[in-house]
């Protein structure tokens, strides 16, 4: 018994992490994602340190093989593969980790709200989730990705700029991946709801806003976790499709998507340029999705040990 | 029940609605209007012609007024012409809707047909060696972005191999009687419903595997073995109905979204589906067509999703349809 009680406590996070360091595909897959991050995020200064230009075009020097000075080689017009693949990942992490945040921001919200509050504007905000969830989506985001800002009132140097059409493609992409957090959420409040401590900070006289902000929410992180780190696969996903379809992010900007886009002529020419985008999305998405399995067995071991 | 089909139907109605006017909204934001398009197609056309042109149209009107023209005029069953085809849209609509329902269902019943038993049989063993292969299969489906697969498949299938079409419905013979064709229309639908099951498979089998683990978790389960009934009729008899119920949700809810959702796959082989149609449509700037096109697929969502709610009372005796309306 002395034993026990002599070792020091761990706190609920450190449990959390080192059960996630005891699943294998999570942990690899993290590090995956750590190292393509920091590679990526790191581009400009690869690019200077390496002496490449990921814009310049080069038309003499098309799809050239591998070499010293363009580790992949070139694409087909003539610009250096290895940095475009770096530039590519930076937009397409971004945008899927942006809107995966956004969408959880939003989703929590309404889910802590609706749960919380309940009555009439449970329903209404629940009704309106439903809707979304039964909206064909691809095709009404291909509309919004179409839609032209200027006729909104967006003055043109803004709307072509680069930034605009990145925070354009988060927004986008976010309006999917809010309603399945807000459901969530939504479920876990009503449980915390219930519960003790929550009922006692209200015998307290703690504001509905304190109730919900700071006992119910950070009570659901757990499962906000998990539910963010698989949209963000989810949302890599679709701005690679929206992209490949010419309406996410706009060349120049490189995106493993629109990367894709004329891939199907050159598939013959250089298999190489239609080959690795596309490994790169499969990968990052697959290794988000390890990520979060991992994780929700990590914050709820009781899920399967028990069987 | 019949107040609680009322009730959804008025629902329908009323997402139709509000859907109908955002898209409407939406797409007169989109760059460029038809006369544009017309323009650049005639050298000769001069700006006073144009603005005839758009007044012809009613295109010089306010958005909203534009709106409330063409919502009457739908109500009363006139859904208007496509400017590309030149063709009431539904007439260029329901040939598409069929060959969608064709690819869609057929990619639909192999892949629930695979899924069901894989999600049941690593449900049987969790945390096994077999358990932990499907898993890893499944999360190689859902990763995978549809597009690069069926560029992939193209690749292999057409290009490199040439065994199959790599797009497109069928040879350009009209003169095949439908039946002898058959064979023929099959070898079209191989790699774009191998491209829909391989996306699709995984999501299902994940789902029956965690209503199947679920369910063996319940105490009349552990009843039921401790009364000695084998294994078999534990599984089959007292848990797979029970877990069938949210599988069927989902199944009928993912039904519906393929009308729209098989977009990417219907335009990466040329399969002339809605999904192509509605994409197309946006592109060209054809707004009927993209307008109804999207509320047919709507429709088909809403309908998947009360097919989705019926079968839940359906299977599971314990959930009410009249409480729940």
């Amino acid at each position: 018994m002395s034993d026990v009680a002599s070792r020091p406590s761990a706190s609920p996070g450190w449990l959390v992490w080192t059960r996630l360091l005891r699943h294998r595909l999570a942990l690899a897959s993290l590090i995956f994602l750590l190292v393509l991050l920091v590679l990526s995020l790191a581009a400009p200064w690869i690019a200077d340190w390496r002496g490449v230009d990921s814009t310049a075009t080069d038309l003499f020097r098309r799809f050239e093989p591998p070499s010293a000075e363009h580790w992949l080689g070139t694409d087909d017009l003539g610009r250096d593969l290895f940095q475009r693949l770096l530039d590519g990942g930076r937009v397409s992490l971004l945008v899927g980790i942006s809107g995966a945040f956004l969408s959880a921001i939003i989703g929590a919200l309404i889910g802590v709200v609706a749960g919380y509050l309940g009555g009439r504007l449970d329903a209404v905000l629940m009704r309106v989730t439903d809707g979304v969830i039964a909206l064909p989506l691809l095709p009404l985001l291909i509309v919004l990705a179409a839609v032209d800002p200027r006729k909104i009132g967006v003055p043109i140097e803004i709307a072509q700029s680069e930034t605009f059409s990145l925070y354009r493609i988060v927004f986008i992409v976010s309006l999917t991946g809010w309603t399945t957090v807000a459901r969530l959420v939504r479920a876990e409040t009503l449980s915390l709801k219930a519960r003790d401590f929550t009922r006692a900070a209200k015998a307290l006289g703690a504001r509905p806003e304190r109730i919900m902000f700071r006992h119910i929410l950070p009570n659901a992180a757990g499962s906000l976790v998990v539910a963010t780190t698989l949209s963000i696969g989810a949302l890599v996903l679709l701005e690679s499709t929206l992209s490949f379809l010419g309406l996410g992010t706009q060349p120049p900007a490189a995106s493993w998507g629109n990367m894709l886009t004329g891939a199907q002529e050159l598939l013959q020419q250089a298999p190489v340029l239609a080959l690795l985008p596309g490994l790169l999305i499969f990968l990052t998405v697959i290794a988000f999705n390890f990520l979060g399995d991992g994780l929700q067995d990590a914050l709820d071991p009781r899920s399967e040990r028990r069987l | 029940m019949s107040r609680y089909l009322a009730s959804r139907a008025v629902q329908t109605a009323i997402t139709l609605a509000l859907m109908s006017f955002v898209v409407y909204l939406l797409i007169g934001l989109m760059p460029g209007d038809p006369i544009d398009m017309m323009i650049a197609g005639d050298p000769n056309m001069r700006s006073e012609d144009a603005a005839r042109l758009r007044a012809v149209y009613g295109l010089d009107k306010p958005l909203l007024e534009r709106y409330a023209a063409w919502a009457w005029q739908a109500l009363h069953g006139n859904f208007g012409y496509s400017r590309t085809y030149s063709q009431p849209v539904l007439a260029v609509l329901w040939p598409r809707l069929i060959n969608t329902f064709i690819l869609a269902g057929l990619a639909f019943v192999v892949a629930v047909a695979i899924a069901l038993p894989l999600g049941i049989w690593a449900a049987s063993r969790p945390r096994s060696r077999v358990d932990y292969l499907i898993n890893l299969l499944c999360f190689g489906g859902i990763s995978t972005p549809p597009f690069w697969l069926a560029l992939l498949l193209i690749t292999l299938f057409s290009v490199k191999l040439g065994w199959l079409p790599a797009g497109g419905q069928a040879d350009i013979r009209p003169d095949t009687p439908w039946l002898s064709g058959l064979g023929d229309r099959l070898r079209y639908l191989v790699l774009p419903a191998t491209t829909l099951v391989l996306v699709q498979v995984g999501g299902y089998t994940r789902f029956m595997r965690g209503a199947m683990i679920e369910v063996l978790r319940q105490d009349y389960i552990r009843t039921a073995r401790a009364k000695g009934l084998p294994e078999n009729r534990v599984r089959w008899g007292h848990a797979f109905g029970n877990a069938l119920a949210p599988v069927l949700t989902i199944l009928a809810l993912s039904f519906g979204g393929l009308f729209s959702g098989a977009l990417i796959t219907e335009t990466m082989f040329a399969w002339p589906g809605m999904g192509k149609a509605i994409y197309q449509a946006i592109l060209d700037n054809d707004y009927n067509l993209a307008l109804v096109g999207l509320l047919i697929a709507t429709l088909a969502t809403m309908l998947g999703n009360l097919l989705a709610d019926l079968a839940y009372a359906w299977v599971d005796p314990r959930v009410s349809i009249e409480q729940s309306a």
